[in-house]
């Protein structure tokens, strides 16, 4: 079973009296536990897509499930804690809390949205932190790290929660080849030892070549997809 | 919730110098009002003290009618002995009076048999009269102190009148009075002692025994022209003029209406008014910090709701449900308001202290010396605490509500 679907999802926005279709008409699917990249330019709609997976913004029509659910009935509310109990964000300015260390950033989520225990918490955050090769750098505050090491804590943030489904918008937009290349490393990692999905959007095809499927995003519509890339 | 606070804290010290002179801005607004309800507090407690301590008591009851005349002391509407049998049970019931002095008031011409002139004149129970208003024998400038307060057959003259009259303690002087059944009658007296004017009522009064007075007016009944009350407890003062009152309106005559009435010493004394005066110049300046205070806190949690737009974009992105947002920035005002009333708990309570040591003077009336004692009850620091971070956490709440439904994406999309 497909962990989310799209079946005709389309997206208009209205601006300055102007109806702008951003999402065309577009179906496709996304497996559990897949690392999956929507790539195309700049205005293409992967942003869009993103945030309606992300249940950040509805489809005007069309159906769009996502583990199981369709997102078009949730409300402002349910939207909230259906996004706090099964999805995880990455961005591409990293968007890490300036007053908290990354510790604390990973540990945000479980306070504001969770509400875990303390002792349950320390577990899951140390655990990430490990994970995510940060646990020396605990106590650091985002102004004190390099960008790589702001993604991997967010990276961390987004997997805290037991998310299923972790989407990143250009994650390695703000980062050198190298680091973009680790942290592409890391997610897939991520997604190996924790069962995450992985969705990202990118339109580095070097990073665009490290996803296990893509789809071609050009002009709000789907123009090839869901096939599995031949890795080098 | 802890952890909101936590983190609510860490967010105020993000803008630190924003936050210090928002601090500093409730601390000076606050520590304003608390000086201000101090120092005024005991210029109205020493003031009313004087009046109640040294002339009126603080209550007073008189015969239905006689109040509104009382300029021309009229003889015609003293109490009865009846009636006051009746006061004194009703008194000896309420456990807050302390003490209750009758007194005896007329009108006559003061003679040193050179000039003449007019006083008032109290008769009173020298005893009860200085157990009733116990600042009277401090107010004797010349005289013989020891003793009763005045002897039958002696007089206290109001400085005003003795230096008007070059009266001197030891002086025999002429009372002259017209009795209520029109027959004039003159008694004399040795002048005790000279007493210092006090403003207001009693100004012009001269004070002789409670017998001489009824002697004086062949009175041939036990009347009293009223009944000065002092109680245990001054702030208790409404609630025993309640059950006085209540207890007072039982006394009817023929036609069943009340024949008695009490009043406070603020109903009798002008200075009352300038209490009252105190008490709205104190709502004013609370109204003012309120000002402050919320336009401060509102600034505050407006910029930062502006600054921190991204921010709110991704812990709502994250799932944060508007409500948990709502209080994030809810508890940074409130932090607000609790930090800035701690210190300006702790700087005005410093100040207040300051002050007593400094042992500032004043004069009130013909009153010089008096020491400024600012003094503010536990109570009136808690209220304009619970106050300031009321309005502070109220200040916060547009902002905060703003930032609550915000739309994520566009949040996020914000440069």
């Amino acid at each position: 079973m497909s962990l989310v679907r799209a079946d005709s999802l389309t997206k208009t926005y209205r601006s300055g009296g102007v109806e702008v279709e951003a999402i065309k008409n577009v179906e496709f699917a996304i497996e559990p536990a897949s690392f999956v990249a929507f790539v195309g330019p700049s205005g293409s709609g992967k942003t869009t897509l993103l945030n309606m997976i992300g249940c950040l913004d509805r489809p005007t029509s069309g159906r769009l499930e996502v583990l199981d659910t369709d997102i078009s009935a949730l409300d402002r509310r349910a939207a909230a804690r259906f996004r706090g109990q099964h999805l995880g964000f990455v961005f591409q300015d990293f968007n890490l809390i300036p007053v908290l260390t990354a510790y604390e950033n990973i540990e945000y989520p479980l306070i504001m949205v969770q509400d875990w225990s303390p002792q349950k918490r320390r577990e899951r955050v140390s655990r990430l932190l490990e994970a995510v090769g940060m646990a020396d750098q605990a106590g650091k505050r985002p102004d004190q790290m390099s960008g790589g090491q702001k993604q991997r804590v967010a990276v961390a943030r987004a997997l805290v929660s037991d998310t299923q489904l972790v989407l990143a918008d250009e994650p390695t937009a703000n980062l050198d080849h190298e680091t973009a290349h680790l942290i592409i490393a890391l997610m897939k990692r991520m997604r190996d030892e924790f069962g995450t999905t992985f969705v990202f959007s990118t339109h580095d095809p070097k990073v665009m070549s490290e996803a296990e499927v893509t789809f071609m995003v050009e002009d709000g519509r789907i123009v090839s997809g869901g096939r599995e890339v031949a890795h080098a | 919730m802890l952890d909101v606070l936590k983190i609510a804290s860490r967010n105020l010290s993000r803008y630190r110098r924003r936050t210090f002179l928002t601090l500093l801005l409730i601390i000076i607004g606050m520590v304003a009002v608390v000086l201000f309800v101090a120092v005024t507090g005991s210029f109205k407690a020493m003031m009313v003290g004087q009046i109640t301590d040294s002339v009126l008591g603080h209550l007073e009851v008189h015969r239905k009618g006689y109040v509104a005349s009382i300029d021309n002391l009229p003889l015609n509407l003293n109490m009865q002995p009846r009636a006051m049998a009746k006061v004194e049970e009703a008194l000896g019931q309420l456990h807050a009076v302390e003490t209750f002095s009758p007194r005896v008031k007329l009108g006559a011409m003061f003679s040193n048999f050179v000039e003449t002139t007019s006083i008032r004149v109290n008769g009173i129970d020298p005893a009860r009269e200085a157990a009733t208003v116990p600042l009277l024998p401090g107010r004797m400038l010349e005289g013989r102190k020891e003793g009763p307060l005045v002897d039958k057959g002696e007089i206290l003259v109001p400085v005003l009148l003795a230096r008007g009259m070059k009266t001197k303690v030891g002086d025999t002087v002429v009372l002259v009075a017209t009795n209520r059944d029109g027959s004039v009658n003159g008694k004399t007296f040795v002048v005790r002692g000279v007493l210092e004017s006090i403003s207001g009522p009693g100004g012009r009064d001269g004070y002789i025994h409670i017998d001489d007075a009824r002697a004086l007016l062949r009175m041939q009944e036990l009347e009293v022209s009223e009944v000065a009350i002092r109680l245990k407890d001054a702030s208790r003062l409404a609630q025993v003029d309640a059950r006085l009152t209540d207890a007072l309106g039982a006394v009817t005559n023929e036609e069943g209406k009340p024949v008695l009435e009490v009043h406070t010493w603020a109903d009798l004394s002008p200075f009352a008014n300038l209490a009252r005066m105190i008490d709205v110049m104190t709502v004013f300046i609370k109204v003012l910090l309120v000002s402050i205070v919320l336009v401060s806190v509102m600034n505050v949690m407006i910029m930062a709701v502006y600054e921190r737009i991204r921010e709110i974009g991704t812990i709502s992105a994250m799932g944060t449900q508007p409500r948990r947002i709502l209080s994030l920035f809810l508890s940074e005002g409130l932090l607000l308001g609790l930090i800035g009333t701690a210190a300006s708990t702790l700087v005005s309570l410093a100040a207040i202290y300051a002050l007593n040591a400094w042992s500032i003077t004043f004069s009130f009336g013909t009153q010089q010396n008096l020491v400024l004692a600012p003094r503010i009850a536990a109570s009136e620091v808690a209220a304009i605490a619970a106050m300031v971070v009321g309005v502070a956490a109220a200040a916060s709440l547009q902002p905060a509500w703003k930032a609550s439904r915000l739309d994520p994406i566009t949040a996020l999309r914000h440069v």
